[in-house]
Formats: structure tokens, sequence, C-alpha cells
């Protein structure tokens, strides 16, 4: 994602030290989240959009939606993409250019647990069947880089869509053709919320900071759906878990879930 | 009137009888701006520029170690400046990878900085400026110049002057200031101008459109007009950061 410096990983032992003592590094407890900040409607421009900070940690989401061709495979289904990308002006060590392979996985992450949660009826995204479709395109923007992109982004997503409007097409001489002032709701299900866990040593903690996410042994990413199953998971990093510490990171997904989809949607509800 | 808007047929006037604009300004008249330095964590300097509708971050890093190592210069330090275009900053989706006319401006912009930023006193290194556009709303290679200056003074790095922008134009047959995204599209004349106030110079200067010599004259003496008054909004967010506390 980012490389990291020497330094980073010298403070390893400090916080290793203060986890001994049951304490991290900003002061949080060990299944403590940053404080996560929701505004929506931030891009006029998009049909949805959402500016997520999670401690210092921020970023951009941008929904598109417009008609494109059907997956093949799937011509009665509306098309979703979810993307992500680091902004060089994120962190000192992101670089432009193709992306990298963590940052390929951080979209494919944030992609799957929306996808897999079923949060967008794509059933409702048809305007001809194996003909035309709804795509839904939800870009992710990392701004600034403080650990935890994969949470924060898909909490952007999840904001960005769920203040969605989606205009309305209608198929004219099998072309679709857009039909000026009206829009409806983006058909939503359920609201997906993924919760980034890591493990140093025997310690598991939610939502790592940059320092902490520079000498994690493994982390996992748990996606759960409203109501409370877990719809998608990914496993990273060098290391892995013991059985005890998956239940743990699963328990602690949905807790932990179950108060951020409340911000989510307090956030979501306030703005819209 | 019927006029094309990107293809679209639309009959918005674009100057009433009274000399009102589309979005109801007058025609020497800038849009709203809105600058803050100091927004991102890591970058060495950053900006935020809402300017009317455009929504723009520029963040500086450096001087710093050149990589690749052959572009370093052991007499100067260089600028490198990219302009990015958010696919969701834009009507229709845009394509994420550098366009080549996102990479003519990220050129253009880059010599408008040049000239006010003192990299001789860097050998061998790098400033970078990334201008992300979050949000596109016409003119925003004047807006990104405008965030990315801020940005570099933030960051500390010794400047001869600030540089300040804005565009001026025509349309409707009269000479406007600061020409927004329907103007553009369906507008006479579009022209970009980057100035430094305190040297007079100009070291940004683009045109699309036609122009007589006398409106060409008048249309960029408007343009440092509209600079300037940007000019006072950048030094008051540098202010606003620096001296705001009490000291």
């Amino acid at each position: 994602m980012t490389d990291f410096s020497i330094i980073d990983k010298l403070k390893r032992s400090k916080i290793l030290d203060l986890l001994q003592e049951g304490k991290r590094i900003d002061g949080r407890a060990l299944d403590e989240h940053r404080t996560l900040d929701v505004v929506t409607g931030v891009i006029p421009h998009a049909n949805g959009s959402a500016r997520v900070r999670l401690g210092d940690t921020e970023v951009v989401a941008g929904v598109k939606i417009q008609p494109d061709r059907p997956f093949p495979d799937t011509g009665d289904r509306g098309i979703f993409i979810c993307t992500a990308e680091i902004l060089p002006l994120a962190h000192p060590s992101a670089e432009t250019g193709p992306p990298q392979p963590p940052v390929i996985e951080l979209a494919r992450v944030v992609d799957r647990g929306i996808r897999e949660s079923g949060m967008i009826d794509l059933s409702q995204c048809v305007l001809e069947e194996n003909k035309s479709v709804i795509g839904i395109f939800s870009d992710n923007v990392v701004t600034d880089h403080d650990g935890n992109l994969f949470d924060t982004c898909s909490y952007a997503s999840v904001a960005a869509i769920m203040t969605s409007k989606m205009p309305k097409w209608e198929m004219k001489d099998d072309k679709p053709v857009l039909v000026e002032g009206e829009e409806g709701d983006t058909p939503i299900t359920t609201i997906p919320v993924s919760v980034t866990m890591g493990r140093i040593g025997e310690f598991i903690l939610a939502d790592p900071n940059i320092d902490e996410w520079a000498c994690l042994d493994a982390r996992i990413t748990i996606t759960t759906n409203s109501d409370g199953n877990i719809v998608a998971l990914q496993k990273g990093g060098k290391d892995g878990f013991t059985y005890e510490q998956i239940v743990k990171c699963s328990e602690i997904s949905i807790s932990s879930g179950a108060k951020i989809r409340e911000i989510i949607k307090k956030a979501v509800g306030e703005t819209q | 009137m019927v006029i094309n808007l990107g293809g679209r047929k639309s009959d918005m006037v674009l100057l009433d009888e009274n000399g009102i604009r589309c979005d109801g300004r007058k025609v020497n008249e800038t849009r709203k701006v809105t600058i803050k330095a100091g927004v991102l964590k890591n970058a060495s300097g950053s900006a935020y520029i809402e300017f009317g509708g455009n929504k723009i971050l520029a963040g500086v890093f450096g001087p710093r170690d050149v990589h690749p190592k052959h572009m370093s210069n052991p007499d100067t330090g260089i600028l490198r400046v990219r302009y990015h275009m958010e696919p969701f900053s834009v009507g229709e989706r845009k394509n994420p990878a550098p366009s080549r006319r996102e990479i003519e401006i990220s050129k253009v912009i880059k010599e408008a900085l040049e000239p006010a930023v003192m990299l001789e006193k860097f050998p061998r290194t790098a400033v970078d400026v990334f201008l992300e556009i979050l949000q596109a709303d016409g003119g925003t290679r004047c807006a990104a110049l405008d965030a990315a200056s801020v940005a570099l003074a933030d960051a500390g790095i010794p400047m001869r002057d600030l540089v300040c922008a804005c565009a001026s134009g025509k349309a409707g047959d009269a000479l406007i200031l600061d020409v927004n995204n329907e103007e553009d599209q369906a507008g006479q004349a579009d022209m970009p101008i980057g100035y430094m106030p305190n040297l007079g110079k100009i070291t940004l200067l683009q045109l699309d459109g036609v122009l007589t010599p006398d409106e060409f004259n008048k249309c960029i003496e408007l343009g440092v007009e509209g600079c300037k008054k940007v000019y006072e909004i950048q030094k008051n967010a540098l202010r606003e950061k620096y001296f705001s506390k009490g000291d």
C-alpha cells in the first residue's frame, strides 16, 4: 500500500510494551475504533457521495450511475463496480502509476464486502434483459493515509451508495434514453459494515492506525450485514490467526459493526 | 438562441439584457472562492479550494530525493506537478487513467509555478505537487494553480511570489471574468491566466476562442484584476492558518 520506514518498525517495541499493559499507542481500548465522521452529498456532480474520516485517515467516495452493457453471464442484473485509489497526496510514499498489488487488494476487498452483502438489489437495475442494464460505479480516493484504508473506503462507499439517487432511463430504438427530471432511490437491501483488525503478538487490535499498521503480524477484514451475519472476509499479512483469535475477531466485527452501522445511518439520515 | 452545451442543446441565455450572466453574476465578478491551507496531515503542505463548483485538493511533498534518480539535477531542484481528475468529478464518469488533457494541464501548471519557486536552493531534490480535482465546474486549471501556490507556501518552500490565477473570456458578445462551465462550453472565448502579482509577471496564459486585438488586451486586464482578487483570498488563507491563534 505504502512503504514503511525503518523508524516505523522501531515503534513496534514501544507498541508491544504498551500492549503488555493493555494500552494502545493512541490511548484507545483494544477493540475501539477511532472517531468516525461521515459527511454525505459533498460532490453534487456525483449521483451520491461521501467524505469519511476515520481518525486522520480520509476518503472521498463518489457514486456514478449510468447505463452499461451487462456481464455476459448475468444479463438479468445490473452492474456494480467499486474501485479504490491512494492519491499521491495522501502519503509521502504513495506513488502515481499503475496500481500496485496492495491497492488492487484494497479495492477488491471493499468491492467484495458491498457486493456479497447484496446491498444493492441489482435485479431492479435492468433496462432490457441481456442488452442494457444500469451500472453503479463507486470510486474511492484516499486523500490522507493514517492506516486502515479498508474500513474507511468501505464506510465511504456505503454512505455514498445510501445517499445516491438513481436517474431513470427508457429503451427507445434499442438504446437507453434518459428521462429528464426523474430519479428514484437506489434499491438498498442491507447496510454492510466492514471491521478490520490486526494482530500484534497475541493482541487483537480493531482499526489499527498507521503506526500499528506498520508492525502488524496479520490482519483480517470481516464484513457484516444489517442482520449481524458475516458476508465477506479477507485475511492478509505475513502471519496467521488461531481459531480462537478468528472467533474473537468475528465477535468484535459484529459488535463494533453494529455500532458503526448506527453512526453511518445517523449521518446519512441527517443529510438526506 | 439555442446553444450547444457539450452536444446537448440548450436555450440557456449566457448574458441577459441587463448584463447578468447565467449564474447571476455581473460580467466583472468572480464566483465565490474559499481557500483553506493545511488540510492534510501527511503532506508537507496542502490546500483545499472551492472556486464556484470546483472542489480541489492540493498536496505538496519535498524538497525530497528524486526517484527515478536520473531525473535529478545537480544544479537545481526540480518541480513535478500532477493534475488529476477523479472519476466522479464530471458529468459522465471519467476513466481514472491520466488523459492527454490532464498531462498537458499538469505541464502548464508546472511551468506557471516554476518562476515562483526558488528551486535553485535545493539541488538534486524534487518538489512534488499533486492536484486532485474532486469536482470540476469550469476553470479547474486556474483553481488548481491557486491551490498549488498556497500549498507550496504552506510547505514552507521559498518562493519569490504567490501565483494566482483566474480566467477571463467572452460570452454573449461581452468580455467576462471567471468563465464557468456553461460559458466555457457555449461561450466565444476562454482565457486562463496565471499571474505573480508582486512581480507583475504572467506565468500561465492559454486561449480558446476568437478575440479581436482590442478585446484580447482588455481580456488580459480583466483577467489580471480577477487574479488580484484571488491573491487576497490566498493571503488570507495563509494568514488564517499561521496568524489566527494570537501569535
